[in-house]
């Protein structure tokens, strides 16, 4: 091979003959039925780098990433590591050719010890006693070298994150990983966690190895990386060294177009209290209590932000709102009714009251992925009785009011007749937006409204949201982004372990503030503080 | 996007229309096979399954008449699954149909006139399937239990329990053989060729009769149901995602009880075709393992009505005319058209999708190569 044939990210340099770069994609291409995931992607890593990926949702990022981590193979191309092609056509062969994977969500079993989970899959023998034991000795120098430091008997799913996201790394580096790729790695992570993990990235990559960062996060991107490339539709738009580029270059290649970002509106007068929240807890089927004692109001025409690190009970006091999860104890007064365990809600009562939720989870819960857009469109208010005619559907009504929604809202395509799954994930979070608002809600629980969805539609949502808000609707809004939380805030409440410990003004918040507040460990903080929380 | 399914969007009549033929197709091969193996001549035994179950009249009579309890059971399967749930009891829904049937008959069909027993007769066989289906369905919506299991066991006790009733209490007094005392003629459902022969059109004599037009109305009833009301919706999301369901206000326990009544109810109307409209008293084993045939027609016919009155003609055509083939061929048994049925079963239910990705290959190949028609790139707005 010959240097000057391929896009390198570190090629960009100019260093003549250098070593061939550690993972080489030449022409990949892969289609899935009509969608071409990726179109002839040709990129170079160079060894001991750490190289980011940035595109917008359906870009092709993970595709290119699973046709490197053996999920699929690509219909044409070929995949050179050190320069050597190789054909990878599982996550075994990709472990051979000395390539490791940090998937978004851990791959760890929860009720295995560290040391059991950085064994599983990589026994030797069929005892498991002897492997075990060659393997602390292992993991202990692999620990010290990185300054990774994990307790390895704990048991994997009572860690925090943050660690057991290094018990997967470990993982990788133990079957002997040269390259490691990360995808989304601080999605789960508070502030402070992420800033740990890049100071393992360094440490990583001081020790060679080489790094593929896989994010949407512009930031990330600039804070760590040597060198970038940007794929959009399939294709990989422009490869930059990262000192060469910025963050508003970065975006634009991503979106194709200028975006702008974190407007906020005026400040005004809220109105009155439309939600009041007393003492309430919600336990979960194991009797733990996921919200625990929490109390807030919201007034019309403000929007409050619940900002916290994921799983700290704001989808359980989300779900509760919306009378979805039962109340253990305390109230809530929302429309002038008062709910309490003896006077449960449901989502048929709220819907009827003027409460909209639009769930965290849309896939699961927001819409139903086999139902045509027109159907999903309707989810919640299927027995409205403007929908029906007598007992039966009047389908060109149905039609046509979906075919509404997706104009105010610009949902593309605009194809009511089209499956939902077959939307992409914006999209669809807009259909969801549009039905719940049609009916112009006096409260709006919003769960997550920008999760997975691309630059141009967040810009999209956040208009809206604060559209509603200044014509009075009170906004409840539950969001790990912390950027989504500041840009939109009127006020902001952080979740910690179902309470909520501390309430910032959306004007003057900081983000270290708030970092330190979802990890419990600002100021003030109450004591039930657990050390690795304080990590 | 790469989360999004590999599958190609096959125009629809490729996906409903050339995709079961050619499981059909592979199962007769398969079929064909066999018969090779056991000495006679494929060709042959196709020929007289042909004969047998379109040849004549009479013959073309039977092969409906079995249609009918298909489509029954089938639409019951059907309406079940869309709401997630496995009915495996319609055996025993259909069973129990019977007997409603049976003790409707025996309290009125001296008292009552005719009219008003056909009715009653066809109530009595939903209402007692649905009844019977309603306790597998309580159960799993208030106590967990699942449904596949309660619902196969509820057959045992179904078969169990009218053995007993026959045996013991509704049994014909001074007879041996374990059946009721004949019903009155005016609570028979009209034979098809009585009713054809009112209009001038002479057939033969079969159990054919007006209760194919009651599993047509059904069909028409389900589909309507399912794709046209909110209970058809609520049943059919609560089924595709019960979460979503709860986030939609959708009782899901109420449904789940409610769809299981309806599809009891459904399974328990073979019970109208088998007693009143051809057995005429109410006897031992008459479902005769067309509930089980109804888990067939359904995966078959996907699900859909449309599909469920196909899949029920085909499996009409084999029971009657491998009855046929059986008396003919002697070297086939009556097992070995079972054999068919179950490869026919294999290759259409579990193997449906086997031969999807080559089909989708070989589309895409034809459109590219004749048809001119671009396979977009550009689909980044359905990733």
């Amino acid at each position: 091979m010959t240097e000057g044939e391929t896009v390198t990210g570190g090629g960009v340099a100019g260093a003549a003959p250098s070593p061939p770069p550690a993972i080489e994609f030449r022409d990949i291409s892969k289609a899935f039925g009509q969608v071409q995931a990726n179109r002839a992607v040709s990129l170079g890593v160079p060894k001991g780098e750490i190289h980011g990926i940035v595109g917008e949702n359906g870009a092709g990022k993970s595709t290119l990433m699973s046709i490197l981590y053996g999920v699929y193979e690509a219909d044409s191309g070929e995949v050179l590591v050190n320069g050597k092609p190789v054909r990878i056509r599982s996550s075994r062969d990709a472990i051979d050719c000395g390539i490791g994977m940090v998937h978004q969500h851990f791959m760890l079993v929860d009720n295995f010890t560290v040391l059991e989970n950085v064994v599983l899959g990589a026994e030797e023998g069929a005892l498991i006693e002897s492997s075990i034991e060659k393997a602390r000795a292992e993991l202990a120098r692999l620990e010290e070298e990185y300054d990774l430091r994990v307790d390895q008997d704990a048991v994997a799913g009572d860690l925090p994150v943050g660690q057991q996201q290094r018990v997967e790394i470990l993982k990788a580096l133990f079957r002997g990983a040269e390259v490691l790729v990360l995808d989304e790695p601080t999605g789960v992570l508070t502030p402070q966690e992420a800033k740990q993990l890049f100071r393992i990235l360094d440490a990583l990559k001081e020790h060679g190895t080489t790094i593929i960062l896989i994010t949407h996060k512009l930031r990330e991107i600039m804070a760590v990386t040597n060198s970038v490339s940007v794929m959009r539709g399939g294709e990989i738009v422009a490869v930059r060294r990262t000192q060469d580029t910025s963050e508003e270059e970065l975006a634009e290649l991503m979106v194709g177009r200028k975006v702008r970002t974190g407007e906020r509106g005026e400040a005004r007068e809220a109105g009155d209290v439309a939600l009041k929240v007393g003492g309430l807890t919600v336990r979960d089927a194991q009797d733990v209590a996921r919200v625990d004692n929490v109390s807030f109001e919201v007034k019309a025409g403000e929007i409050v932000c619940i900002a916290g690190v994921s799983g700290n009970g704001q989808s359980e006091l989300l779900q509760a709102l919306a009378g979805i999860m039962p109340l253990n104890n305390g109230e809530f007064e929302a429309m002038g009714r008062s709910f309490s365990p003896d006077h449960p809600a449901n989502p048929k009562l709220m819907r009827e009251l003027g409460i909209a939720h639009v769930p965290e989870d849309r896939i699961r819960m927001g819409l139903i992925t086999d139902f045509v857009a027109s159907e999903s469109a309707i989810l919640g208010y299927q027995r409205d009785p403007s929908f029906l005619n007598h007992m039966l559907y009047r389908m060109d009504y149905l039609f046509g009011h979906c075919r509404k929604l997706m104009e105010n809202f610009d949902v593309r395509p605009r194809d009511p007749s089209l499956r939902s799954a077959n939307f992409s994930g914006g999209n669809q979070q807009k259909l969801i937006l549009a039905r719940e608002l049609e009916r112009r809600p006096d409260i709006l629980l919003v769960g997550q409204p920008t999760r997975g969805v691309d630059i141009g539609a967040i810009e999209f949502i956040h208009r809206q949201l604060r559209e509603y808000r200044d014509a009075g609707c009170a906004i409840l809004l539950v969001s790990v982004e912390l950027d989504e939380v500041m840009s939109l805030a009127d006020r902001i409440l952080v979740m910690f372990e179902g309470r909520i410990v501390g309430e910032v003004d959306g004007r003057t918040a900081d983000e270290r503030t708030l970092g330190l507040m979802m990890a419990n460990a600002h100021e003030g903080a109450t004591d039930r503080v657990t050390e690795e929380a304080r990590l | 996007m790469s989360s999004s399914a590999p599958y190609v969007p096959l125009p629809r009549w490729v996906d409903v229309g050339v995709l079961p033929a050619i499981n059909l197709c592979m199962a007769l091969i398969a079929s064909g096979l066999i018969v090779l193996l056991v000495g006679e001549n494929p060709l042959e035994a196709v020929r007289w399954l042909l004969i047998g179950a379109f040849g004549y009249e009479e013959a073309l009579g039977y092969t409906l008449y079995y249609t009918t309890n298909f489509i029954f059971t089938g639409l019951a399967v059907a309406v079940a699954f869309h709401a997630g749930l496995f009915n495996i009891g319609g055996e025993g829904q259909a069973y129990i149909g019977g007997l409603g049937v049976g003790l409707a008959f025996l309290a009125f069909d001296s008292i009552l006139p005719g009219w008003l027993l056909v009715p009653i007769g066809i109530v009595a066989a939903g209402l007692f399937g649905a009844g019977w289906a309603f306790i597998p369905a309580w159960l799993q919506a208030y106590r967990g239990s699942h449904i596949v299991i309660t619902t196969i066991m509820f057959n045992f006790i179904a078969s169990a329990l009218m053995v007993y009733l026959l045996v013991n209490v509704l049994i014909m007094p001074g007879q041996m053989s374990p059946e009721t005392r004949p019903f009155a003629e005016a609570a028979l459902l009209p034979q098809m060729h009585e009713v054809l022969g009112w209009f001038g059109i002479e057939t033969a004599r079969s159990p054919l009769n007006l209760s194919l037009v009651l599993a047509l109305l059904a069909s028409v009833g389900v589909w309507a149901f399912l794709w046209r009301t909110p209970w058809g919706y609520e049943l059919r999301a609560a089924g595709q995602n019960p979460r979503a369901a709860v986030y939609a206000g959708i009782r899901t326990r109420r449904l789940i009880v409610t769809t299981m009544c309806i599809s009891g109810m459904l399974a328990g109307l073979v019970a109208v075709n088998e007693i009143m409209g051809v057995q005429h008293r109410l006897i031992l084993n008459f479902t005769a393992g067309t509930g089980f045939a109804g888990i067939a027609v359904a995966l078959m016919g996907r699900n859909h009505p449309v599909g469920i009155i196909l899949a029920s003609f085909l499996f009409g055509v084999l029971y009657q005319g491998g009855a046929e083939l059986a008396f003919e061929l002697p070297r086939i048994s009556r097992e070995m058209t079972t054999a068919i049925q179950g490869l026919i079963i294999l290759f259409s239910g579990a193997l449906a999708y086997m031969m999807r990705g080559t089909l989708e290959r070989a589309w895409r190949w034809l459109a590219l190569r004749f048809g001119g028609v671009a396979v977009p790139a550009e689909g980044e707005d359905h990733g």
